[in-house]
């Protein structure tokens, strides 16, 4: 695969589980607004994925659905940040928030590539990931300075989180080869802003920002979790039970 | 004050003139208690109809599929809020609705509580029973209550979007392999009674019907509208390539209409008392869901507080 089909696929990827893992929450949110809300988010990031994967597709003759359902857990380049359980509601917010943070300053940054097809699609997504990051602070908010309970909560998911999210901003070649050619970002040069962003809303929600090391890591290189493969289990059984049926 | 006699007097004229009943308007008792129960049990059914469908959202069998199932789920909880919205006109909230259907006082359609099984369930519930509820809420639109008519209004336009992507999920499997279609034909084979079934006992048994036809809530009967039903989804099914699981569904020439088959109120009425397949699951789901986000919903409260002390305190 060319540096620019593999790089689509690592943000598709991450897109897609993310979707995957957020749509577990319809019906089972706190409230009805948040069923909603949280329906809303894992289709924009549904409709990201569908757009990043066909592009990435396109460059060997795959289609989105190829991609999602015909791969193996190893051939899969999402982070492993994405594929997590849910946890409590707690956990979900804490991921979105730096999550979002994360692709709110990514897409920001590759709305401007060389790429065509990704700069409009990052264009796009941009606009709906602010959505994305206005609800996650606002809910951090709520969590991180409403009642002892949902403090102490808030704060543990941070720290459950906090070691996956080194992970987000990994530089390798591949990331140097995209960004030297301008059709990609090196989400290095962003983590900055990102822990600058992260800091001051956890500050204003009375949370602490947790001191922990980053975990190994390899989501890139297809070593995820063990949660990644029940996931995969899931989301791929129906297709694979009828491999000559491709229309749906 | 006017006298309550004159107040009644305006009531029958706003009916008979067939003007909407407004929240400010007097109304009796009885009409208030009817529309209440009626708006919250299909509120509720907005609410739990999500788990049956919401349980094929990871395993949708395409991209494509997953996001339109998504927001379909996504449009039956937005159905939901402008259902309770509707009711809380009525001087109830939507805290205690929800405690209703909590505690088993209050109930949401029987439709839901049969499982999903296939895929093809998908289909079937799209395509018969949001069907089926367009059936029963287009009349609904011109109801005497005017929040409850303009609801649906809104909640008829997206239900007709749910009925023909339902259709077309059951039409791309019945056009498909013979597995495909077989998968097809048995999602049918199981969901067409129950629709049948959604629009409520035969209309010489039916409690309520009389009262509510009178205020100008129903406005046909539970038989005309399973009728009106039945001729709906025959030619679809024959369009689909797929058979109506009724041996005795024919046409009637004389009063132009389809004949069909007995349908088996006993077993209509056992789901209703709580004995189908899923009642237990669904009412489990919804209460734990509840449960869980306890903890969020206080936060939330006690956040806004600490808020509106500040926002006083800087004044
Ligand atoms: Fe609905
Ligand atoms: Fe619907």
């Amino acid at each position: 695969m060319s540096a620019v089909a593999t790089y689509t696929l690592r943000l598709g990827d991450d897109a897609l589980v993310a979707a995957q893992r957020l749509a577990g929450w319809i019906s089972r949110a706190p409230e009805l607004e948040e069923d909603l809300a949280l329906a809303n988010i894992a289709l924009d990031l549904l409709g990201q994925a569908r757009s990043l994967l066909t592009y990435a597709g396109s460059f060997d003759g795959r289609s989105e659905d190829d991609l999602a359902y015909l791969r193996d857990e190893r051939e899969f380049c999402n982070v492993q940040f994405v594929e997590l359980p849910n946890g409590d509601f707690g956990m979900t917010i804490a991921r979105m928030l730096f999550f979002s943070a994360y692709q709110y300053l990514l897409y920001d940054r590759l709305s401007g590539s060389a790429d065509p097809t990704l700069a409009a699609v990052a264009a796009r997504a941009v606009k709906e990931v602010a959505y994305h990051r206005d609800h996650a602070v606002q809910w951090t908010l709520r969590l991180g300075d409403g009642t002892d309970e949902s403090h102490v909560r808030m704060q543990a998911a941070l720290e459950a989180c906090w070691p996956y999210t080194a992970e987000l901003f990994e530089s390798d070649a591949l990331t140097r080869e995209v960004a030297a050619a301008g059709v990609g970002v090196d989400p290095g040069t962003f983590s900055p802003q990102w822990a600058s962003f992260v800091d001051g809303i956890l500050k204003e929600a009375t949370l602490t920002v947790p001191v922990l090391p980053a975990r190994v890591t390899g989501g890139r290189r297809g070593i995820h979790t063990e949660h990644m493969g029940y996931l995969l289990a899931e989301m791929q059984y129906l297709r694979r039970s009828y491999p000559e049926d491709t229309e749906w | 004050m006017p006298e309550t006699a004159e107040l009644a007097e305006r009531f029958e004229a706003t009916l008979a003139a067939d003007q909407r009943i407004e929240p400010r308007d007097w109304m009796p008792e009885g009409y208030r208690t009817t529309l209440i129960r009626q708006i919250a049990q299909h509120a509720h059914s907005e609410v739990i109809g999500m788990q049956p469908e919401g349980n094929w959202i990871s395993r949708a069998p395409s991209l494509k599929r997953k996001a339109i199932l998504v927001a379909k789920v996504q449009d039956e909880a937005g159905h939901g809020l402008y259902l309770y919205s509707a009711a809380e006109t009525l001087g109830v909230s939507r805290a205690e609705l929800t405690d209703l259907l909590h505690d088993g006082q209050q109930k949401y359609s029987s439709i839901f509580n049969y499982p999903t099984l296939t895929w093809a369930d998908v289909g079937a519930i799209g395509w018969l029973v949001d069907g089926a509820a367009i059936t029963n809420q287009i009349p609904l639109c011109r109801c005497s209550y005017g929040p409850y008519a303009r609801a649906m209004v809104r909640v008829c336009k997206e239900e007709s979007f749910h009925q023909r992507q339902g259709y077309e999920i059951l039409y791309t499997l019945s056009h498909g392999s013979s597995r495909q279609k077989a998968m097809a034909q048995d999602a049918l084979d199981r969901w067409y009674w129950p629709s049948l079934m959604m629009f409520g006992p035969p209309d010489a048994e039916s409690t309520h019907s009389a009262r509510s036809m009178a205020w100008r809530i129903k406005r046909l009967s539970n038989d005309e509208l399973r009728q009106r039903f039945v001729d709906m989804i025959v030619p679809q099914a024959e369009a689909l390539g797929l058979t109506l699981p009724d041996p005795q569904l024919t046409w009637n020439a004389e009063r132009g209409h389809y004949d069909h088959g007995p349908i088996d109120w006993e077993e209509f009425t056992r789901v209703l008392r709580g004995h189908g397949p899923c009642n237990a699951a669904r009412m489990e789901h919804k209460r734990r869901a509840h449960a869980e986000g306890a903890w969020v919903r206080d936060a939330a409260v006690a956040y806004a507080a600490k808020r509106s002390v500040e926002a006083v305190s800087v004044a």
